[in-house]
C-alpha cells in the first residue's frame, strides 16, 4: 500500500513508531469489512484451538475444580513422572508409532499397486465400477465398521467361528480374548477402509502424466513391468513423496475410531490395542486422571507439532512447491 | 483432472496387456470389491433371519430362516430411532451451512492480495493444524467455560471451522476470481460484502459444493462429539444410537414401550437381541448407502483439486 504525500510530510516530524500505529489504523479503517467477515471464525477458532493451547499448563498443575485452572496449585513435572512410572507410557507410544508405521506402508503398497491395475482395465466402465466399490468403506464410520468387524468376528456367532473354521476343520477363536490377532486385524481394517481414499489420490497422478512417454516405450519394446519401474513410479513419486512425509507427520496421532471402537473397549487387549489418544481419554473420561491425561496429551502434541515440522523440512528439501509452508 | 471420468485404459492398443493378464486383473478386482460389499451384505442378511435361527446357526450369508421381527421390533416403538434421526439430520444440516458461510467468509479476505494483514490471519488459521492443546483443555473450554455439555451446539460448534478446507477454499478464491472482476466492481462503487455475495459466491459453487459434501459427510459420521459430550438420551445421534447399542443391546429394551408393557402385565419378554442389532445398523447405513453413488463422484473431484499452499 503506497502512503500518500501528506503522511510522508508528517512522518518527517513524528517518530517512526506512531506511523506504523497510524497506518495500523488507517488499514484497520479501509478493511473494516473484512475483519467483520472474519469475526465468527477468528471467535471460534479461539474458543476451539487457541484456548486449549494455554490450557497446556494443565499438565503442569495439580488440578482441582474448587480452586480452577488457574487456582490450583503448580505441581512441576510430577504428572510426567508418574506417567513414565507406570508401564502404559511405553506401551502406549510402542502402539501408536508401530501401527502408525504398519499403516504407512500398507497405504503406499498396496494403493499405488492397484491404482497402477485399475489403469490397466480395458473397459472404462468397469474400472469406474471397481473404484466406486473401493471408495465405499471409506464413507462408513467407524461405529459401522465395528459393526462389520463384528459379524466376522463375535465369539458366540460371528461368521467365522460359526461357519468359516468348523468347515476349515479348525478350532473356534475367542477373536475379542486372544491379543495376538489384533496387530493384523486392525493394519487390514483400515487398509480395507482407506483404500479407496488412497487409490483414487494416486490413480489422478498416474492419469495425469503424459502419455508420450508410454508411446516411445511401446516403440522401444518396453514391457509392462518395466514401463511401471521406469515411467509410472520415478513420474508419480512426488505425490509418492508427498503422502508418506505428510503421514509421517502424524505418525505420533492414532485414529481414535480405529483403535476405540473396532476393538469393542475389550480390556484383556489393551496391551495391543491402546494407543496415545485411546489413553488419553480414558485417562481423563473414565478414570478421571486430568493430570496424568494432560501430560500424556501434551507430550503428543509436542513431538507431533516437531515431526510435521521436519516432514515438512524434508519436503521442502526435494521439492518446495509441495511443502505445507 | 478428473479421476472419476478419464480412466485411461491403454489408450495405445498396441501397449495392452495380454488377455490372460488383463483376465487376471479383471478377476482381481472382481474378488475385491466382492470384499468391500460382503461385509455390509452379512449385516443386511443377519438383520432379516429369524431370532432363533441366528442363535442355532451363528450369522449367515444365506440363513435357513428369513424373519423381519427385528425390524418390526425396531419401529413398533420407533420414537427413538425417529428422535436419533431428526438430530442427526438438524445437526448435519445445520453443522454444514453454517460451517461453509463461516469458512468462505474467513477464506475471502485472506485471499485478496491487496489485504496486508492476509498473511497474519492464514497463519492463524494454519497453525491450528500443527498444534493442538490436546483432548483436557478442549473438553474444559466447553464444559466449563461455555457450558455446552449436552447440547446440540457441543455437536455443530467444534466442527465449524476446518483449517485444511478455509485453506482449500482461499486457494481456490485466489486461483479462479479475475482481480479485474473485483476492481471493476469497486469502481463501480460496491462494498466489499457485495462483491462477495453477488460475485466471489457464484463463482465459487464447485469448492464449495465440495467442501459442503465432506462437511456433510464429518457431520454425519460423527460419533466422538456425542461420546464426550453427550449425556442425555434426547440428544443421542444415529451413530451414537448404534454405537450404544453395540455396547449393551438391552439399551433399546430399556427404551422399548412394547418390551415394557409385556413386562408389566406380567409376561417375560424375549427380545430379539442380535437381529435388533444389527436391523438397528442397516436403519443407520440407509442414507449413506443411498447417497453413495451422487456423493462420490464429487468427492473423487475434490479429492484431486490439488495441492494447498500455506
Amino acid at each position: 500500500m503506497a502512503i500518500p504525500t501528506s503522511d510522508e510530510a508528517a512522518a518527517a516530524y513524528i517518530p517512526k513508531k506512531s506511523v506504523k500505529k497510524i497506518s495500523q489504523m488507517r488499514i484497520f479503517r479501509k478493511y473494516w469489512m473484512f475483519y467483520l467477515m472474519m469475526l465468527p471464525a477468528i471467535v471460534l477458532l479461539v474458543l476451539n484451538n487457541y484456548i486449549p493451547m494455554f490450557g497446556i499448563i494443565i499438565a503442569f498443575k495439580n488440578i482441582n475444580y474448587a480452586d480452577g485452572i488457574l487456582g490450583s496449585p503448580w505441581s512441576g513435572l510430577k504428572n510426567f513422572e508418574y506417567l513414565f512410572k507406570t508401564s502404559d507410557a511405553w506401551v502406549i507410544t510402542r502402539n501408536t508409532l508401530l501401527y502408525n508405521s504398519g499403516f504407512i506402508v500398507l497405504n503406499l503398497f498396496f494403493p499405488l499397486t492397484f491404482a497402477i491395475m485399475l489403469n490397466e482395465i480395458r473397459s472404462r466402465f468397469l474400472a469406474k465400477l471397481h473404484q466406486t466399490i473401493m471408495f465405499l468403506p471409506y464413507f462408513l464410520s467407524m461405529v459401522v465398521i465395528s459393526y462389520l468387524v463384528f459379524g466376522f468376528l463375535s465369539d458366540e456367532h460371528g461368521y467365522l467361528n460359526s461357519s468359516l473354521l468348523p468347515a476349515l476343520g479348525m478350532e473356534k477363536v475367542q477373536w475379542y480374548f486372544t491379543e495376538s490377532v489384533w496387530p493384523y486385524i486392525l493394519p487390514l481394517v483400515n487398509t480395507w477402509k482407506s483404500m479407496g481414499y488412497f487409490t483414487v489420490i494416486y490413480m489422478a497422478a498416474i492419469i495425469g502424466l503424459d502419455d508420450e512417454y508410454y508411446e516411445a516405450a511401446t516403440i522401444d519394446g518396453a514391457s509392462k513391468w518395466k514401463q511401471m519401474t521406469n515411467i509410472t513410479i520415478p513420474l508419480i513419486m512426488p505425490v509418492i513423496t508427498i503422502m508418506t512425509l505428510l503421514q509421517i507427520g502424524k505418525i505420533f496421532n492414532a485414529d481414535f475410531g480405529l483403535f476405540f471402537q473396532v476393538p469393542r473397549e475389550s480390556g484383556v487387549l489393551f496391551p495391543v490395542t491402546n494407543v496415545i489418544d485411546t489413553y488419553v481419554y480414558r485417562t481423563f473420561l473414565t478414570v478421571g486422571d486430568i493430570g496424568l491425561s494432560s501430560a500424556a496429551g501434551l507430550l503428543q502434541s509436542i513431538i507431533g507439532f516437531s515431526l510435521v515440522f521436519l516432514s515438512n523440512w524434508v519436503v521442502r528439501r526435494i521439492n518446495k512447491e509441495n511443502a505445507l509452508f | 483432472m478428473e479421476a472419476a471420468e478419464v480412466i485411461s485404459s491403454g489408450s495405445n492398443p498396441k501397449n495392452q496387456l495380454s488377455s490372460p493378464a488383463s483376465l487376471g486383473i479383471n478377476v482381481f478386482f472382481i474378488i475385491y470389491s466382492l470384499l468391500c460389499i460382503i461385509p455390509l451384505v452379512l449385516i443386511v442378511m443377519v438383520s432379516i433371519t429369524d431370532e432363533s435361527t441366528v442363535i442355532r446357526e451363528g450369522y449367515q450369508f444365506i440363513p435357513s430362516k428369513l424373519d423381519l421381527g427385528a425390524y418390526e421390533f425396531l419401529f413398533r416403538d420407533a420414537t427413538q430411532i425417529i428422535r436419533s434421526y431428526t438430530i442427526s439430520i438438524f445437526v448435519t444440516i445445520v453443522g454444514t451451512v453454517t460451517s461453509l458461510v463461516v469458512m468462505a467468509l474467513y477464506a475471502y479476505p485472506i485471499s485478496r492480495a491487496d489485504f496486508p494483514h492476509a498473511k497474519f490471519f492464514t497463519f492463524f488459521v494454519f497453525f491450528t493444524m500443527l498444534f493442538s492443546g490436546g483432548l483436557v483443555p478442549w473438553y474444559l473450554v466447553y464444559v466449563r467455560t461455555l457450558g455446552v455439555k449436552d447440547t446440540l451446539i457441543a455437536l455443530i460448534m467444534p466442527l465449524l471451522v476446518a483449517a485444511f478446507f478455509v485453506l482449500i477454499i482461499r486457494t481456490f478464491f485466489q486461483t479462479t476470481i479475475p482481480t479485474a472482476i473485483l476492481e471493476s466492481a469497486k469502481i463501480d462503487g460496491a462494498g466489499e460484502l457485495t462483491i462477495f455475495v453477488k460475485i466471489v459466491l457464484p463463482l465459487s459453487l464447485p469448492v464449495l459444493a465440495t467442501v459442503a459434501l465432506f462437511q456433510t459427510l464429518t457431520y454425519w459420521n460423527d460419533w466422538f462429539l456425542s461420546l464426550v459430550f453427550i449425556t442425555k438420551e434426547s440428544n443421542i445421534t444415529v451413530q451414537y444410537l448404534m454405537y450404544k447399542t453395540m455396547l449393551n443391546i438391552q439399551f433399546l429394551a430399556n427404551n422399548s414401550t412394547a418390551a415394557a408393557a409385556i413386562q408389566a402385565a406380567g409376561g417375560t419378554f424375549r427380545f430379539p437381541s442380535e437381529t435388533v442389532r444389527m436391523a438397528m445398523v442397516v436403519v443407520g447405513i440407509g442414507p449413506i448407502i443411498f447417497a453413495y453413488p451422487f456423493f462420490q463422484k464429487y468427492f473423487v473431484k475434490g479429492l484431486t483439486v490439488g495441492a494447498v499452499k500455506g
